[in-house]
Protein backbone atom coordinates (compact mmCIF):
# COMPACT_ATOMS: atom_id res chain seq x y z
CA UNK A 1 0.00 0.00 0.00
CA UNK A 2 1.01 3.45 -1.03
CA UNK A 3 1.83 6.50 1.69
CA UNK A 4 -0.78 8.61 -0.41
CA UNK A 5 -3.24 5.25 -0.11
CA UNK A 6 -2.86 5.37 3.78
CA UNK A 7 -3.99 8.83 4.24
CA UNK A 8 -6.70 8.91 2.06
CA UNK A 9 -9.40 7.29 3.92
CA UNK A 10 -11.66 6.70 0.69
CA UNK A 11 -9.63 4.01 -0.88
CA UNK A 12 -11.52 0.91 -1.09
CA UNK A 13 -11.37 -2.50 0.08
CA UNK A 14 -10.91 -5.84 -2.28
CA UNK A 15 -13.73 -8.23 -2.45
CA UNK A 16 -10.79 -10.71 -0.19
CA UNK A 17 -10.46 -7.88 2.05
CA UNK A 18 -14.34 -7.53 3.02
CA UNK A 19 -15.19 -11.13 3.55
CA UNK A 20 -12.40 -11.37 6.08
CA UNK A 21 -13.26 -7.83 7.71
CA UNK A 22 -16.85 -9.57 7.91
CA UNK A 23 -15.96 -13.02 8.72
CA UNK A 24 -13.96 -11.24 11.91
CA UNK A 25 -16.86 -9.15 12.96
CA UNK A 26 -18.58 -12.28 13.74
CA UNK A 27 -16.63 -12.88 16.62
CA UNK A 28 -16.81 -9.82 18.45
CA UNK A 29 -18.34 -11.69 21.25
CA UNK A 30 -17.27 -14.90 20.69
CA UNK A 31 -15.30 -16.57 23.66
CA UNK A 32 -13.55 -19.78 21.78
CA UNK A 33 -13.69 -20.27 17.80
CA UNK A 34 -11.83 -23.20 16.37
CA UNK A 35 -9.83 -22.15 12.76
CA UNK A 36 -8.02 -24.03 10.13
CA UNK A 37 -5.63 -21.77 8.15
CA UNK A 38 -6.07 -19.49 5.14
CA UNK A 39 -9.08 -16.26 5.35
CA UNK A 40 -10.29 -18.12 8.83
CA UNK A 41 -7.15 -17.85 10.41
CA UNK A 42 -6.59 -14.37 8.83
CA UNK A 43 -10.11 -13.32 10.33
CA UNK A 44 -9.73 -14.19 13.51
CA UNK A 45 -5.96 -13.13 14.12
CA UNK A 46 -7.49 -9.86 12.88
CA UNK A 47 -10.75 -10.20 15.60
CA UNK A 48 -8.21 -10.16 17.91
CA UNK A 49 -6.73 -7.11 17.34
CA UNK A 50 -9.46 -5.06 16.08
CA UNK A 51 -13.13 -6.35 18.06
CA UNK A 52 -11.83 -8.66 20.39
CA UNK A 53 -8.67 -9.10 22.34
CA UNK A 54 -9.38 -11.94 24.31
CA UNK A 55 -11.30 -14.10 22.01
CA UNK A 56 -9.38 -17.28 22.49
CA UNK A 57 -7.74 -19.43 19.48
CA UNK A 58 -8.30 -23.18 18.77
CA UNK A 59 -6.23 -24.95 16.08
CA UNK A 60 -6.45 -28.29 15.05
CA UNK A 61 -3.12 -28.92 15.67
CA UNK A 62 -3.48 -28.92 19.68
CA UNK A 63 -3.33 -25.52 20.50
CA UNK A 64 -5.50 -23.80 22.28
CA UNK A 65 -5.14 -19.97 23.06
CA UNK A 66 -2.81 -19.64 20.12
CA UNK A 67 -1.77 -15.57 19.75
CA UNK A 68 -0.17 -15.52 16.62
CA UNK A 69 1.78 -12.25 15.99
CA UNK A 70 2.23 -13.28 12.01
CA UNK A 71 -0.62 -15.55 9.86
CA UNK A 72 0.71 -19.29 10.05
CA UNK A 73 1.21 -21.19 6.31
CA UNK A 74 0.52 -24.56 8.44
CA UNK A 75 -1.73 -25.34 11.29
CA UNK A 76 1.28 -26.45 12.98
CA UNK A 77 3.32 -23.43 12.92
CA UNK A 78 6.12 -23.31 15.88
CA UNK A 79 4.41 -20.09 16.82
CA UNK A 80 1.05 -21.28 17.85
CA UNK A 81 2.29 -24.00 20.18
CA UNK A 82 4.94 -21.24 21.45
CA UNK A 83 2.30 -18.55 22.28
CA UNK A 84 -0.89 -20.99 23.54
CA UNK A 85 -2.48 -21.54 26.66
CA UNK A 86 -2.39 -25.37 26.18
CA UNK A 87 -1.05 -27.52 23.81
CA UNK A 88 -2.57 -31.06 24.14
CA UNK A 89 -2.46 -34.14 21.71
CA UNK A 90 -4.81 -34.91 18.42
CA UNK A 91 -7.06 -37.44 20.61
CA UNK A 92 -7.39 -35.07 23.63
CA UNK A 93 -8.43 -32.24 21.34
CA UNK A 94 -11.01 -34.04 20.12
CA UNK A 95 -12.20 -36.25 22.72
CA UNK A 96 -12.19 -33.46 25.61
CA UNK A 97 -12.54 -30.14 23.71
CA UNK A 98 -14.46 -30.33 20.40
CA UNK A 99 -16.82 -33.17 20.80
CA UNK A 100 -18.38 -31.71 24.25
CA UNK A 101 -18.95 -28.65 22.39
CA UNK A 102 -16.27 -26.55 24.75
CA UNK A 103 -15.76 -24.40 21.22
CA UNK A 104 -18.63 -21.92 20.58
CA UNK A 105 -17.58 -21.42 16.63
CA UNK A 106 -16.12 -23.11 14.06
CA UNK A 107 -14.70 -22.07 11.14
CA UNK A 108 -14.77 -24.02 7.90
CA UNK A 109 -14.15 -24.05 3.97
CA UNK A 110 -15.14 -26.93 1.33
CA UNK A 111 -14.82 -27.09 -2.29
CA UNK A 112 -18.39 -27.70 -2.63
CA UNK A 113 -21.49 -26.62 -0.40
CA UNK A 114 -25.60 -26.58 -1.01
CA UNK A 115 -28.43 -25.17 -0.25
CA UNK A 116 -28.42 -26.59 3.41
CA UNK A 117 -24.78 -25.84 3.89
CA UNK A 118 -23.83 -29.29 3.45
CA UNK A 119 -20.12 -29.57 2.46
CA UNK A 120 -17.56 -31.64 0.20
CA UNK A 121 -13.89 -31.78 0.52
CA UNK A 122 -13.36 -34.91 -0.65
CA UNK A 123 -13.79 -35.75 -3.87
CA UNK A 124 -14.94 -33.75 -7.21
CA UNK A 125 -16.41 -36.23 -9.66
CA UNK A 126 -17.16 -40.09 -8.80
CA UNK A 127 -15.45 -41.44 -5.30
CA UNK A 128 -14.16 -44.60 -7.00
CA UNK A 129 -12.69 -42.64 -10.01
CA UNK A 130 -12.44 -38.99 -9.10
CA UNK A 131 -12.02 -36.16 -11.71
CA UNK A 132 -10.35 -34.27 -8.59
CA UNK A 133 -9.15 -35.96 -5.80
CA UNK A 134 -8.92 -33.28 -2.53
CA UNK A 135 -7.77 -33.83 0.83
CA UNK A 136 -10.37 -34.88 2.20
CA UNK A 137 -12.30 -34.86 5.55
CA UNK A 138 -9.50 -33.77 8.30
CA UNK A 139 -11.57 -32.38 11.36
CA UNK A 140 -14.47 -31.27 9.87
CA UNK A 141 -17.34 -34.11 10.36
CA UNK A 142 -17.13 -33.70 14.37
CA UNK A 143 -15.85 -30.36 14.46
CA UNK A 144 -19.64 -29.00 12.14
CA UNK A 145 -21.31 -31.69 14.78
CA UNK A 146 -19.90 -30.50 18.13
CA UNK A 147 -18.88 -26.85 17.93
CA UNK A 148 -21.50 -24.44 19.12
CA UNK A 149 -22.07 -23.05 15.55
CA UNK A 150 -20.53 -22.99 12.33
CA UNK A 151 -19.46 -20.07 9.92
CA UNK A 152 -18.69 -21.37 6.85
CA UNK A 153 -15.72 -19.38 4.52
CA UNK A 154 -15.53 -19.62 0.77
CA UNK A 155 -15.21 -18.24 -2.60
CA UNK A 156 -18.44 -17.39 -4.16
CA UNK A 157 -18.67 -18.78 -7.69
CA UNK A 158 -20.88 -21.55 -9.23
CA UNK A 159 -18.37 -24.54 -9.59
CA UNK A 160 -18.51 -24.53 -5.43
CA UNK A 161 -22.08 -23.23 -4.68
CA UNK A 162 -23.45 -26.19 -6.10
CA UNK A 163 -27.30 -28.11 -6.69
CA UNK A 164 -25.82 -31.39 -5.42
CA UNK A 165 -22.46 -32.32 -3.89
CA UNK A 166 -20.40 -34.76 -5.06
CA UNK A 167 -19.55 -36.57 -1.62
CA UNK A 168 -21.25 -35.20 1.91
CA UNK A 169 -18.28 -35.04 3.85
CA UNK A 170 -19.50 -32.79 6.47
CA UNK A 171 -23.39 -32.30 7.32
CA UNK A 172 -24.44 -28.79 7.79
CA UNK A 173 -28.71 -28.86 8.01
CA UNK A 174 -28.85 -32.47 6.24
CA UNK A 175 -31.92 -32.77 4.43
CA UNK A 176 -33.49 -29.67 6.27
CA UNK A 177 -35.69 -29.30 9.36
CA UNK A 178 -35.22 -31.56 12.00
CA UNK A 179 -32.05 -33.43 9.87
CA UNK A 180 -29.58 -32.66 13.35
CA UNK A 181 -31.20 -33.72 15.62
CA UNK A 182 -32.07 -36.65 14.01
CA UNK A 183 -28.34 -37.47 14.02
CA UNK A 184 -27.74 -36.67 17.27
CA UNK A 185 -25.62 -33.23 16.71
CA UNK A 186 -25.41 -31.00 19.69
CA UNK A 187 -23.94 -27.81 17.95
CA UNK A 188 -26.45 -25.55 16.01
CA UNK A 189 -24.80 -26.14 12.29
CA UNK A 190 -23.98 -23.68 10.13
CA UNK A 191 -25.50 -20.21 10.96
CA UNK A 192 -23.66 -18.06 8.34
CA UNK A 193 -21.42 -18.89 4.92
CA UNK A 194 -19.43 -15.47 4.36
CA UNK A 195 -18.39 -15.27 1.01
CA UNK A 196 -16.21 -12.58 -1.43
CA UNK A 197 -19.91 -11.29 -2.49
CA UNK A 198 -21.93 -11.58 0.68
CA UNK A 199 -23.42 -13.17 3.19
CA UNK A 200 -25.84 -16.56 3.43
CA UNK A 201 -27.69 -17.32 6.06
CA UNK A 202 -29.97 -20.41 6.89
CA UNK A 203 -33.74 -19.60 6.85
CA UNK A 204 -35.07 -20.14 10.59
CA UNK A 205 -37.75 -22.69 8.93
CA UNK A 206 -36.55 -24.52 6.31
CA UNK A 207 -33.17 -24.06 7.12
CA UNK A 208 -31.97 -23.43 3.43
CA UNK A 209 -29.69 -20.60 2.69
CA UNK A 210 -30.98 -17.48 2.08
CA UNK A 211 -28.88 -14.23 0.82
CA UNK A 212 -28.74 -11.82 4.14
CA UNK A 213 -26.51 -9.23 2.64
CA UNK A 214 -24.09 -8.38 -0.04
CA UNK A 215 -21.11 -6.54 0.20
CA UNK A 216 -20.18 -3.23 -1.69
CA UNK A 217 -20.44 -3.42 -4.87
CA UNK A 218 -21.85 -6.39 -5.38
CA UNK A 219 -25.58 -6.86 -6.63
CA UNK A 220 -28.47 -9.69 -5.94
CA UNK A 221 -28.00 -10.36 -9.35
CA UNK A 222 -24.41 -10.89 -9.43
CA UNK A 223 -24.58 -13.68 -6.21
CA UNK A 224 -27.71 -15.36 -7.63
CA UNK A 225 -25.47 -15.90 -11.18
CA UNK A 226 -22.60 -17.15 -9.22
CA UNK A 227 -24.90 -19.57 -6.92
CA UNK A 228 -25.85 -22.93 -8.74
CA UNK A 229 -29.55 -23.19 -7.30
CA UNK A 230 -32.29 -20.84 -7.12
CA UNK A 231 -30.64 -18.69 -4.81
CA UNK A 232 -33.57 -17.05 -1.95
CA UNK A 233 -33.24 -13.47 -1.08
CA UNK A 234 -34.22 -12.75 2.35
CA UNK A 235 -36.78 -9.66 2.38
CA UNK A 236 -34.29 -7.89 4.80
CA UNK A 237 -31.76 -7.58 2.73
CA UNK A 238 -28.62 -4.99 4.04
CA UNK A 239 -25.84 -4.20 2.29
CA UNK A 240 -22.50 -4.57 4.16
CA UNK A 241 -21.27 -2.01 6.39
CA UNK A 242 -18.17 -1.06 4.24
CA UNK A 243 -14.49 -2.29 6.41
CA UNK A 244 -13.68 0.67 8.47
CA UNK A 245 -10.00 2.37 8.17
CA UNK A 246 -9.31 0.90 11.64
CA UNK A 247 -10.26 -2.35 9.98
CA UNK A 248 -8.53 -2.24 6.87
CA UNK A 249 -5.68 -0.77 8.26
CA UNK A 250 -5.29 -3.89 10.65
CA UNK A 251 -6.17 -5.94 8.27
CA UNK A 252 -3.18 -4.88 6.08
CA UNK A 253 -0.79 -4.43 8.89
CA UNK A 254 -1.29 -8.45 9.59
CA UNK A 255 -0.97 -9.26 6.33
CA UNK A 256 2.34 -6.99 5.92
CA UNK A 257 4.01 -8.69 9.22
CA UNK B 1 10.79 -60.63 38.97
CA UNK B 2 13.67 -58.84 36.90
CA UNK B 3 16.46 -60.78 36.41
CA UNK B 4 19.50 -59.47 36.96
CA UNK B 5 20.69 -59.93 33.25
CA UNK B 6 18.13 -57.01 32.58
CA UNK B 7 19.54 -54.57 35.23
CA UNK B 8 22.66 -54.79 33.94
CA UNK B 9 21.25 -53.64 30.39
CA UNK B 10 19.70 -50.96 31.99
CA UNK B 11 22.83 -49.49 33.07
CA UNK B 12 23.55 -46.39 31.64
CA UNK B 13 26.43 -45.73 29.69
CA UNK B 14 26.79 -49.50 29.56
CA UNK B 15 27.57 -51.18 26.17
CA UNK B 16 25.17 -53.75 25.38
CA UNK B 17 25.39 -57.06 23.28
CA UNK B 18 23.38 -57.13 20.19
CA UNK B 19 20.13 -58.60 21.55
CA UNK B 20 18.34 -59.96 17.86
CA UNK B 21 15.49 -58.35 16.18
CA UNK B 22 14.47 -54.45 17.81
CA UNK B 23 11.35 -54.27 19.53
CA UNK B 24 11.16 -57.70 20.83
CA UNK B 25 9.60 -58.17 24.14
CA UNK B 26 11.08 -57.83 27.54
CA UNK B 27 13.72 -55.71 26.59
CA UNK B 28 14.04 -52.88 29.11
CA UNK B 29 15.99 -50.50 27.23
CA UNK B 30 15.57 -49.31 23.53
CA UNK B 31 18.09 -50.28 21.07
CA UNK B 32 20.39 -47.23 20.04
CA UNK B 33 20.92 -47.83 16.56
CA UNK B 34 22.07 -46.42 13.11
CA UNK B 35 18.98 -44.97 10.88
CA UNK B 36 19.98 -47.97 8.30
CA UNK B 37 20.17 -50.47 10.33
CA UNK B 38 17.02 -49.56 12.43
CA UNK B 39 15.16 -49.07 9.37
CA UNK B 40 16.49 -52.53 7.67
CA UNK B 41 15.87 -54.57 11.05
CA UNK B 42 12.07 -52.83 11.74
CA UNK B 43 10.04 -52.55 8.32
CA UNK B 44 9.90 -55.08 5.90
CA UNK B 45 8.05 -55.37 2.65
CA UNK B 46 4.18 -55.21 3.19
CA UNK B 47 3.99 -54.37 6.39
CA UNK B 48 1.51 -51.96 7.76
CA UNK B 49 3.64 -48.65 8.84
CA UNK B 50 2.66 -45.30 10.48
CA UNK B 51 5.17 -42.32 10.25
CA UNK B 52 3.29 -40.17 12.74
CA UNK B 53 4.07 -36.46 13.95
CA UNK B 54 0.66 -34.02 13.45
CA UNK B 55 2.17 -30.94 11.47
CA UNK B 56 5.12 -31.29 14.30
CA UNK B 57 8.03 -33.53 14.18
CA UNK B 58 7.24 -35.28 11.07
CA UNK B 59 9.65 -38.12 10.76
CA UNK B 60 11.18 -37.39 7.73
CA UNK B 61 14.85 -38.77 7.70
CA UNK B 62 13.38 -42.04 8.55
CA UNK B 63 11.00 -41.88 5.54
CA UNK B 64 13.81 -41.41 2.88
CA UNK B 65 15.52 -44.13 4.80
CA UNK B 66 12.87 -46.84 3.56
CA UNK B 67 12.86 -44.99 0.26
CA UNK B 68 16.55 -45.69 -0.02
CA UNK B 69 15.92 -49.63 1.06
CA UNK B 70 13.67 -49.77 -1.50
CA UNK B 71 10.71 -51.27 0.58
CA UNK B 72 7.31 -52.33 -1.27
CA UNK B 73 4.08 -52.92 -0.85
CA UNK B 74 3.42 -50.91 2.03
CA UNK B 75 0.50 -50.10 4.27
CA UNK B 76 1.10 -46.62 4.76
CA UNK B 77 -1.15 -45.26 8.26
CA UNK B 78 -0.99 -41.32 8.70
CA UNK B 79 -3.16 -39.18 9.41
CA UNK B 80 -1.85 -35.91 7.41
CA UNK B 81 0.05 -37.79 4.76
CA UNK B 82 2.00 -34.68 3.98
CA UNK B 83 4.88 -34.66 2.08
CA UNK B 84 6.71 -37.64 3.52
CA UNK B 85 3.95 -39.96 2.03
CA UNK B 86 3.29 -38.06 -0.89
CA UNK B 87 7.06 -38.42 -1.55
CA UNK B 88 7.10 -42.49 -0.46
CA UNK B 89 3.72 -42.66 -2.88
CA UNK B 90 5.29 -40.94 -5.42
CA UNK B 91 8.47 -43.37 -5.17
CA UNK B 92 5.84 -46.55 -5.43
CA UNK B 93 6.95 -48.00 -2.02
CA UNK B 94 2.95 -47.52 -1.10
CA UNK B 95 0.13 -50.62 -1.77
CA UNK B 96 -2.55 -49.07 0.90
CA UNK B 97 -3.03 -45.71 2.27
CA UNK B 98 -4.75 -45.42 5.77
CA UNK B 99 -5.48 -41.44 6.45
CA UNK B 100 -7.75 -38.42 7.09
CA UNK B 101 -6.52 -35.40 5.66
CA UNK B 102 -4.19 -35.24 2.41
CA UNK B 103 -3.17 -31.86 2.05
CA UNK B 104 -0.26 -29.61 1.54
CA UNK B 105 -1.41 -27.72 4.99
CA UNK B 106 -1.87 -24.31 3.88
CA UNK B 107 -0.74 -24.65 0.94
CA UNK B 108 -2.98 -26.96 -1.11
CA UNK B 109 -3.07 -30.33 -2.58
CA UNK B 110 -0.63 -33.11 -2.41
CA UNK B 111 0.06 -33.88 -6.40
CA UNK B 112 1.93 -37.27 -6.05
CA UNK B 113 -0.85 -38.46 -3.96
CA UNK B 114 -3.86 -36.87 -6.09
CA UNK B 115 -1.49 -38.57 -8.96
CA UNK B 116 -1.65 -42.33 -7.38
CA UNK B 117 -5.64 -42.23 -6.73
CA UNK B 118 -6.17 -40.01 -9.73
CA UNK B 119 -4.70 -41.65 -12.25
CA UNK B 120 -2.68 -45.06 -10.62
CA UNK B 121 1.04 -43.27 -11.34
CA UNK B 122 3.22 -44.84 -10.00
CA UNK B 123 1.50 -47.42 -8.91
CA UNK B 124 -2.84 -48.20 -7.87
CA UNK B 125 -3.07 -47.30 -4.10
CA UNK B 126 -6.05 -48.33 -2.37
CA UNK B 127 -7.15 -46.36 -0.06
CA UNK B 128 -9.09 -46.14 3.26
CA UNK B 129 -9.86 -42.84 4.55
CA UNK B 130 -11.46 -41.73 8.04
CA UNK B 131 -12.04 -38.31 9.88
CA UNK B 132 -9.34 -36.75 12.20
CA UNK B 133 -11.66 -37.92 15.31
CA UNK B 134 -11.52 -41.25 13.85
CA UNK B 135 -8.14 -41.54 13.18
CA UNK B 136 -7.39 -39.93 17.00
CA UNK B 137 -9.74 -42.86 18.13
CA UNK B 138 -8.36 -45.67 16.02
CA UNK B 139 -4.52 -44.78 17.74
CA UNK B 140 -5.96 -44.35 21.21
CA UNK B 141 -7.49 -48.21 20.87
CA UNK B 142 -4.98 -49.19 19.43
CA UNK B 143 -2.40 -48.10 22.46
CA UNK B 144 -5.33 -49.86 25.08
CA UNK B 145 -4.83 -52.56 23.19
CA UNK B 146 -8.95 -52.43 22.56
CA UNK B 147 -10.56 -54.03 19.77
CA UNK B 148 -11.91 -50.31 18.62
CA UNK B 149 -13.16 -47.34 19.95
CA UNK B 150 -16.47 -45.48 20.80
CA UNK B 151 -17.44 -42.14 19.63
CA UNK B 152 -19.62 -39.59 18.15
CA UNK B 153 -19.07 -39.02 14.55
CA UNK B 154 -19.16 -40.31 10.95
CA UNK B 155 -23.32 -39.60 10.95
CA UNK B 156 -24.79 -37.91 7.80
CA UNK B 157 -22.01 -37.97 6.07
CA UNK B 158 -20.95 -40.64 3.12
CA UNK B 159 -18.06 -41.43 4.56
CA UNK B 160 -19.90 -43.85 5.96
CA UNK B 161 -20.17 -46.05 3.09
CA UNK B 162 -16.85 -45.70 2.01
CA UNK B 163 -14.66 -46.68 5.24
CA UNK B 164 -14.98 -49.28 8.09
CA UNK B 165 -17.36 -47.96 10.88
CA UNK B 166 -20.22 -49.03 12.24
CA UNK B 167 -23.24 -48.02 14.33
CA UNK B 168 -23.05 -49.08 18.03
CA UNK B 169 -25.36 -48.61 21.03
CA UNK B 170 -24.56 -47.67 24.47
CA UNK B 171 -25.69 -50.17 26.69
CA UNK B 172 -26.27 -48.01 29.63
CA UNK B 173 -28.08 -44.78 27.55
CA UNK B 174 -28.99 -46.12 24.92
CA UNK B 175 -27.34 -43.42 22.54
CA UNK B 176 -26.44 -44.15 18.85
CA UNK B 177 -22.88 -43.59 18.68
CA UNK B 178 -20.34 -45.06 16.00
CA UNK B 179 -17.54 -47.90 16.49
CA UNK B 180 -14.19 -47.54 15.31
CA UNK B 181 -11.72 -50.37 14.72
CA UNK B 182 -8.50 -49.94 16.68
CA UNK B 183 -5.06 -49.48 14.26
CA UNK B 184 -2.95 -52.02 15.28
CA UNK B 185 0.40 -50.97 13.05
CA UNK B 186 3.25 -53.69 12.34
CA UNK B 187 5.84 -50.31 13.09
CA UNK B 188 5.21 -47.36 14.40
CA UNK B 189 7.83 -44.36 13.63
CA UNK B 190 8.20 -40.65 15.04
CA UNK B 191 10.71 -37.99 15.47
CA UNK B 192 11.70 -36.80 18.57
CA UNK B 193 13.58 -33.84 20.18
CA UNK B 194 15.86 -35.93 22.46
CA UNK B 195 16.84 -39.54 24.06
CA UNK B 196 19.13 -40.79 26.47
CA UNK B 197 21.00 -43.59 26.58
CA UNK B 198 18.44 -45.79 27.68
CA UNK B 199 16.35 -44.68 24.89
CA UNK B 200 14.25 -42.61 26.78
CA UNK B 201 12.34 -40.13 24.67
CA UNK B 202 11.01 -36.61 25.21
CA UNK B 203 9.01 -34.36 22.75
CA UNK B 204 7.25 -31.32 23.33
CA UNK B 205 5.69 -28.95 21.27
CA UNK B 206 2.77 -30.07 19.61
CA UNK B 207 2.34 -33.56 20.63
CA UNK B 208 0.32 -35.48 17.76
CA UNK B 209 -0.70 -38.88 18.13
CA UNK B 210 2.85 -40.19 18.53
CA UNK B 211 2.47 -41.52 21.70
CA UNK B 212 -0.62 -43.67 20.47
CA UNK B 213 1.20 -44.77 17.83
CA UNK B 214 4.25 -46.08 19.84
CA UNK B 215 2.01 -48.15 22.37
CA UNK B 216 -0.41 -48.86 19.65
CA UNK B 217 2.21 -50.93 17.08
CA UNK B 218 3.82 -53.92 17.56
CA UNK B 219 7.09 -52.28 16.66
CA UNK B 220 8.87 -49.20 16.71
CA UNK B 221 11.49 -46.28 15.73
CA UNK B 222 12.03 -43.30 17.18
CA UNK B 223 14.28 -41.02 15.22
CA UNK B 224 15.55 -38.04 17.08
CA UNK B 225 18.02 -34.70 17.14
CA UNK B 226 19.91 -35.72 19.47
CA UNK B 227 21.45 -38.07 22.44
CA UNK B 228 21.90 -36.58 25.80
CA UNK B 229 23.27 -38.15 28.96
CA UNK B 230 20.10 -37.23 30.80
CA UNK B 231 16.35 -36.05 29.54
CA UNK B 232 15.95 -32.85 31.44
CA UNK B 233 12.05 -32.68 31.97
CA UNK B 234 10.53 -29.33 29.19
CA UNK B 235 7.18 -27.79 29.91
CA UNK B 236 4.11 -29.71 28.33
CA UNK B 237 6.46 -32.64 27.47
CA UNK B 238 5.76 -35.93 26.60
CA UNK B 239 8.14 -38.59 28.02
CA UNK B 240 8.19 -42.16 26.39
CA UNK B 241 9.94 -45.03 28.40
CA UNK B 242 12.35 -46.66 26.36
CA UNK B 243 10.76 -50.35 26.98
CA UNK B 244 8.26 -49.52 25.19
CA UNK B 245 10.45 -48.21 22.03
CA UNK B 246 12.12 -50.64 19.89
CA UNK B 247 15.18 -48.65 18.62
CA UNK B 248 15.90 -45.33 18.30
CA UNK B 249 18.47 -44.02 16.11
CA UNK B 250 20.04 -40.05 16.20
CA UNK B 251 19.01 -38.03 13.00
CA UNK B 252 19.66 -34.26 13.57
CA UNK B 253 17.31 -32.53 11.35
CA UNK B 254 15.48 -35.58 10.44
CA UNK B 255 12.18 -33.89 10.99
CA UNK B 256 13.07 -31.16 7.69
CA UNK B 257 10.81 -29.50 6.79
CA UNK B 258 8.66 -29.88 8.97
CA UNK B 259 10.77 -29.17 12.52
CA UNK B 260 11.53 -30.10 15.94
CA UNK B 261 10.04 -27.14 18.46
CA UNK B 262 13.44 -25.34 20.04
CA UNK B 263 15.60 -27.05 17.54
CA UNK B 264 14.88 -26.80 13.88
CA UNK B 265 12.15 -24.42 12.31
CA UNK B 266 9.61 -25.33 10.01
CA UNK B 267 10.54 -24.97 6.35
CA UNK B 268 7.49 -22.98 5.11
CA UNK B 269 9.07 -22.16 2.15
CA UNK B 270 9.82 -25.55 1.09
CA UNK B 271 6.34 -26.39 1.39
CA UNK B 272 5.26 -24.14 -1.33
CA UNK B 273 8.37 -25.22 -3.59
CA UNK B 274 7.14 -28.86 -3.04
CA UNK B 275 3.59 -27.41 -4.37
CA UNK B 276 5.04 -26.31 -7.68
CA UNK B 277 7.77 -28.62 -8.42
CA UNK B 278 6.02 -31.92 -7.66
CA UNK B 279 3.20 -31.72 -9.89
CA UNK B 280 5.58 -32.58 -13.03
CA UNK B 281 6.16 -36.56 -12.50
CA UNK B 282 9.58 -35.83 -13.97
CA UNK B 283 10.93 -33.61 -11.82
CA UNK B 284 9.77 -35.20 -9.06
CA UNK B 285 11.70 -38.22 -10.12
CA UNK B 286 14.59 -35.98 -10.62
CA UNK B 287 14.33 -34.05 -7.31
CA UNK B 288 14.14 -37.48 -5.22
CA UNK B 289 16.79 -39.18 -7.35
CA UNK B 290 19.02 -36.02 -6.16
CA UNK B 291 18.05 -35.60 -2.52
CA UNK B 292 16.53 -38.80 -1.22
CA UNK B 293 18.39 -42.03 -3.19
CA UNK B 294 22.06 -40.57 -3.52
CA UNK B 295 21.91 -38.54 -0.53
CA UNK B 296 22.48 -40.71 3.09
CA UNK B 297 21.88 -37.89 5.00
CA UNK B 298 18.69 -36.01 3.17
CA UNK B 299 17.00 -34.14 5.13
CA UNK B 300 15.67 -32.23 2.43
CA UNK B 301 16.36 -28.91 2.53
Amino acid sequence: MTVEARQNGTRTASAGEIQTIVAARRLRRTRTVFIGVGRPSTAAILARMVHNPDLVLVYESGTIGAKPFRIPLSIGDGELAQTADAVVSVPEMFNYWIGPGRIDVAFLGAAQIDRHANLNSTVIGDYDHPKTRLPGAGGAPEIAASCGEVIVIARHAKRTFVEKLDFCTTVGHGDGPGARERLGFRGKGPTAVVTDLGVLEPDPQTKELVLTQTHPGTTVDEVKQQTGWELKVSGDIETTEPPTPEELDALRELLDR
Amino acid sequence: MQSAQMWLQAEPGRPRAPTGPPGREGALVAELMSLRDAVEGLVNDGDSVALEGFTHLIPFAAGHEVIRQGRRELELIRMTPDLIYDQMIGMGVARRLVFSYGGNPGVGGLHRFRDAIENDWPRPVEIEEHSHAGMANRYAAGAAHLPCAVMRGYVGTDLVSHTTVAPITCPFTGERLTAVPALRPDVAVVHAQEADRDGNVQLWGIPGVQKEAILASQRSLVTVERIVGELEPRPGGVTIPGWVIGAVAEAPGGSRPSYSLGITDRDNDFYKFWDKMSRDRERFIAWMSENVLQNDHATTT
